[in-house]
């Protein structure tokens, strides 16, 4: 045996053995990766005792796309579309947390102009509604309703609308930029997105009365997937998977970065009211009082926008774009609420060595991050899976899998 | 509790030469901790009353050059109580030799959200967690070769089982 992986060997025999014992006695499902209910390539080794799971194996890494690995060769503006493509239902969220703490480091963040703060949590929070109709709508279908799925998708389909226009592209948007945006809101932008809050705040209603309220669903939700808040922690869930529990946890508050300080919204919390505080039922409600913030937040927003900070003819969003994004050496530790949670970016920024023709070394500024680290929220959310699907049947592990809501794309990066 | 604070009562508790020193010049301070120690000084921070650091943000394994040869861990620590955020780092030399990777101890007992981030630290970067429960590779194929994010890490081969890399 190689020395080398001698750890690893051992960890993998053991896995080895444990598959192998399990097929005498119970059964070894393998679920996904191309199962519609996990939501991406997945793939979940269940050990089976008839109906019921008695244990859940995550094998993930089917869409690894080497983020860290491609950051540490392309600059920093280089790489916003890579962060957009993290978690590709919110990339907006993606995006700004990326550049906020890129922000950070050149040590421009207090001189963004208001306006340009403004649109960036218009942006997001529309991302973010469009990101909770994906999962709502989806864990609709997982569980066995159709009609939910396609009403979520008509009404997200507005929001994919009002963000090409602004960005030129429906899911990808590579929108906001360091020090500013792309663009401008497009002419008309605001009036458009009023009419959509006004025009998607019944629609609510009548997804309420379709699926929350809806006593079959409730059914099969409600006292299923119970996380206690101590394990959620413990975890590192965050996000609707920690506020399910109970806990009013949102870094837009906590943090409060951009413009987040000077809105008035609320954190909805899981209270349990269908059944056990932090079951699958608490963690969907959360993500539709989460939509319902977001749209006071966006309407607040575009009074604003609207109001003292007017869209002006000299008005230009790529102002205080540096032409060379250097940061000082020093390392930086950002973090976001994103869709699914607490999205963050280690970065280590160091100076460039370099040799001149003498032999001589110097320092060079450098646009390329030292090392880059980023922490998904899908990732810390769904290795809390284990852990809360002993036991259950095997129809309840799809309901616990819609309701923790991950992306591979993020979990993967 | 500030940062200073913090240090002082990891010193009173644990003397001394744990603390191998720190970093205070850029935006988040840094204390650096004597590797052997650190899952003592994770579960007193954690279980502390005044500090109750109980929430690992991230763990991030980072290799820090080939002129240096040296490997490190870096903890980002959350307490949600006090709404404070503390970063810890550890390091070690090491030869770059494929048969002897650096080796810290796994703090996965003291936050289960470091199971998954060690692992991922393990095979990008080779670096063993002592007492890990489930060492395996997290992301990548079982058959991978060679650690991705080392600053020495070159693709060898131009195939990879029998497909051609361009």
């Amino acid at each position: 045996m190689n020395i080398t992986n001698s750890k690893y060997e051992e960890a993998l025999a053991r896995y080895t053995k444990k598959i192998a014992d399990a097929a005498t006695e119970e059964m070894v499902l393998n679920m996904g990766p191309q199962h519609p209910s996990t939501h991406g390539v997945l793939r979940l080794e269940l050990i089976t005792d008839g109906e019921i799971v008695k244990e859940v194996i995550p094998h993930i890494g089917y869409l690894h796309r080497c983020f860290e690995k491609h950051a540490e060769s392309l600059s920093y503006q280089q790489t916003i579309p890579f962060t957009d493509r993290m978690d590709y239902l919110a990339s907006m969220n993606n995006s700004h947390v990326w550049v906020m703490g890129v922000e950070k480091m050149l040590g421009i963040d207090k001189d963004i102009p208001k306006r340009v703060e403004y649109i960036r949590v218009l942006v997001c929070e529309l991302n973010r509604i469009a990101s909770h109709l994906i999962a709502i709508g989806t864990y609709g279908i997982d569980i066995g309703a159709f009609t939910p799925f396609l009403w979520c998708f008509r009404d997200r389909e507005h929001i994919m609308g009002m963000l090409e226009w602004a960005s030129g592209s429906r899911m990808l948007y590579n929108y906001i930029w360091v020090g500013g945006l792309f663009y401008d809101l497009p002419v008309g932008f605001e009036e458009r997105c009023r009419e959509f809050v006004n025009y998607f705040r019944p629609k609510l209603d009548e997804l309420n009365g379709l699926l929350t309220n809806n006593q079959i669903f409730i059914q099969r939700t409600a006292n299923v997937g119970v996380l206690p808040l101590d394990v959620a922690i413990n975890y590192g869930c965050s996000g609707p998977m920690l506020r399910g529990s109970g806990l009013k946890w949102d870094l837009r508050r906590i943090d409060g970065y951009s413009a987040y300080p000077e809105i008035d919204f609320e954190i909805p919390v899981g209270k349990g009211e269908m059944g056990t505080l932090g079951d699958c039922w608490d963690r969907y409600k959360v993500r539709i009082d989460e939509i319902e913030q977001s749209l006071r937040i966006i309407e607040q927003c575009l009074d604003r926008l609207q109001k003292e900070l007017k869209r002006t003819p000299d008005f230009d969003p790529r102002a205080l774009m540096p032409k060379k994004l250097t940061p000082k050496p020093q390392d930086y530790y950002i973090r976001g609420e994103g869709a699914k949670g607490e999205l963050g970016f280690y970065f280590i920024h160091q100076k460039n060595k370099e040799y001149d023709k003498e032999g001589k070394e110097r320092f060079l500024d450098t646009e390329i991050p030292y090392r880059v680290k980023s922490r998904g929220p899908s990732f810390c959310n769904l290795s809390v899976l284990p852990a809360i699907s002993k036991g259950v049947m095997i129809a309840d592990l799809i309901a616990i899998i819609g309701s923790i809501d991950f992306v591979l794309g993020e979990v993967d990066r | 509790m500030s940062f200073e604070e913090i240090k002082t009562m990891i010193v009173n508790k644990f003397g001394e030469e744990i603390i191998v020193g720190e970093e205070t010049t850029g935006l988040q301070p840094a204390l650096l901790v004597d590797p052997n120690r650190i899952v003592d000084v994770c579960l007193e921070l954690k279980n502390n009353p005044q500090t109750y650091f109980d929430f690992l943000s991230c763990l991030s394994g980072v290799d820090y050059g080939t002129e240096e040869n040296r490997f490190g861990v870096v903890y980002h620590l959350a307490s949600i109580p006090y709404q404070t955020r503390l970063t810890l780092k550890i390091s070690k030399e090491n030869s770059r030799d494929e048969n002897d990777l650096p080796s810290f101890p796994s703090i996965s007992s003291v936050y289960q959200a470091a199971d998954w981030h060690e692992r991922e630290a393990y095979e990008m970067t080779g670096i063993y967690f002592d007492g890990h429960p489930d060492l395996r590779r997290l992301l990548l194929p079982d058959d991978w070769e060679g650690f991705p994010l080392r600053k020495d890490y070159t693709t060898v081969d131009k195939y990879y089982k029998g497909i051609k890399i361009d």
